[in-house]
């Protein structure tokens, strides 16, 4: 089977999709999650104390994934660790296989139930692209030389629903010049601030030199998109789309609609390298997503003759 | 630190901590941002905003203040020079410049220089 890196350099189509954070569930609990999931996904994404709140660091899941069977994206967020730890944390991925990176932020502390925690932000995310590209080219950012070269494929987050949006688009063409080869979108739910920005990636060529992955949530009840709405910064729920799901017969169901028409609006889009699914429970919902909405497994996009099983 | 540069430390303290909030990172921006210190980020992001800009473009850390680089971007396109600095790479802040003079340190080109790992302009991509 192809990686995640080949499969975007041919440029198939791909689906990755948000780990669940992980406690103390353990290697069991990666793999509850993996189970319903794998046969449409690519490559997973372990995060870095998503919403600033602890959990098991994305290398440690990044690890369990890979011991899975699966393809991690080993999130690193700029909020907790200054550059010598972020290079650490590098090289411990190349150390164990884990190449796909993709170099953030991180939401505020004030976001997450520690908020009296330091902030570190040594490096912005921008910086951080550039170093992963740094250490790619075999050195640390002291210039000491590392050898044999680690490898990593490189991608980033962009913002396309939340101001200064004109300048959104700069700001993913700068994260392309920095080293980036993929961009996953945050969650908007504001379908023509996505369309916006991915036509004008479009238009200037921009799509063409960087997989850009739109991501859709999965909730299940009002109380999970009054925390969108409310507690994940950068998000912004219309009100019209919270009364739907507030006066809807069956919760769960109108959520799953609402999922349906962001990602069908979003593959109609030019410019659309692959979609990123977001779901918090152990449950079908990507799959049954990604069946309705027509994607084939990741099998079957396979081309002929590279299709054989892969354990997962 | 000598009498000197402690003294223009101080004179331009006096002057950019008024008007822009200065913090001393001693390798001033101001020019590339728009007349905008990034260094009043609460993420102190050197190369443009974070995600989690809220939808009336205030910040994601102090709802009440406007977001650093919502204003830097706007006023970038309003300046009549620099323009199109905003987009270059600027390096990670050299920690070991804080306190001192920026002003000096841009006579003597020391605010210039980068780790021997960061990539300079001939590697292509900056």
């Amino acid at each position: 089977m192809a990686t995640f890196e080949q499969k975007l350099a041919r440029r198939s189509f791909v689906v990755t999709a948000e780990m669940p954070v992980i406690d103390g569930g353990g290697r069991a609990d990666v793999q509850r999650h993996l189970e319903p999931m794998a046969p449409y996904v690519d490559a997973f994404n372990a995060t870095d104390n998503p919403s600033a709140h602890a959990h098991c660091s994305p290398l440690a899941v990044s690890l369990a994934l890979s011991q899975e069977g699966a393809e991690p994206i080993m999130q690193l967020a700029c909020r907790d660790r200054n550059r010598l730890a972020l290079q650490a944390e590098l090289m411990g991925a190349a150390m164990h296989g884990i190449v796909n990176v993709s170099c953030m932020t991180g939401d505020d502390v004030s976001a997450g139930d520690e908020p009296e925690t330091r902030r570190v932000f040594d490096l912005d995310s921008t910086q951080l692209i550039t170093l992963a590209r740094v250490l790619d080219g075999g050195r640390y950012l002291s210039g000491r030389a590392i050898e044999p070269k680690p490898h990593f494929f490189i991608g980033a987050v962009e913002n396309p629903g939340t101001p200064p949006f004109e300048y959104r688009l700069r700001r993913a063409a700068k994260k392309l010049a920095a080293g980036a080869s993929f961009l996953q979108l945050q969650l908007c739910y504001r379908p023509q601030l996505l369309e916006s920005f991915m036509r004008a990636a479009h238009d200037t060529g921009l799509s063409e030199r960087l997989a850009l992955i739109p991501s859709i949530c999965i909730l299940r009840s009002v109380g999970g998109i009054r925390f969108v709405a409310t507690r994940v910064p950068g998000i912004d729920v219309p009100g019209e789309l919270l009364r739907r799901v507030e006066q809807a017969a069956d919760a769960e169901e109108e959520c799953f609609e609402i999922s349906h028409e962001l990602a069908s609006h979003a593959l109609s889009l030019p410019g659309v390298a692959g979609l990123h699914f977001i779901s918090f429970r152990k449950d079908a919902g990507i799959a049954k997503l990604c069946a309705r909405l027509g994607i084939p497994t990741r099998l079957e996009r396979e081309p002929h003759g590279d299709s054989a099983p892969v354990a997962v | 630190m000598s009498a000197a540069p402690r003294l223009l430390a101080a004179a331009e303290h006096l002057v950019k901590g008024p008007i822009w909030g200065c913090e001393m990172c001693g390798q001033c921006v101001l020019h590339s941002t728009g007349l905008t210190c990034p260094m009043t980020c609460p993420k102190t992001l050197r190369n443009g905003p974070c995600g989690g800009v809220r939808a009336d473009g205030n910040c994601e850390v102090k709802p009440e203040m406007r977001c650093v680089w919502v204003n830097a971007y706007e006023r970038s396109e309003r300046l009549p020079a620099w323009r199109g600095h905003i987009d270059h790479l600027r390096p990670p802040v050299d920690n070991s410049l804080k306190g001192t003079s920026s002003w000096l340190n841009l006579i003597s080109g020391r605010d210039r220089r980068t780790p021997a790992g960061w990539p300079t302009q001939s590697d292509g991509h900056v």
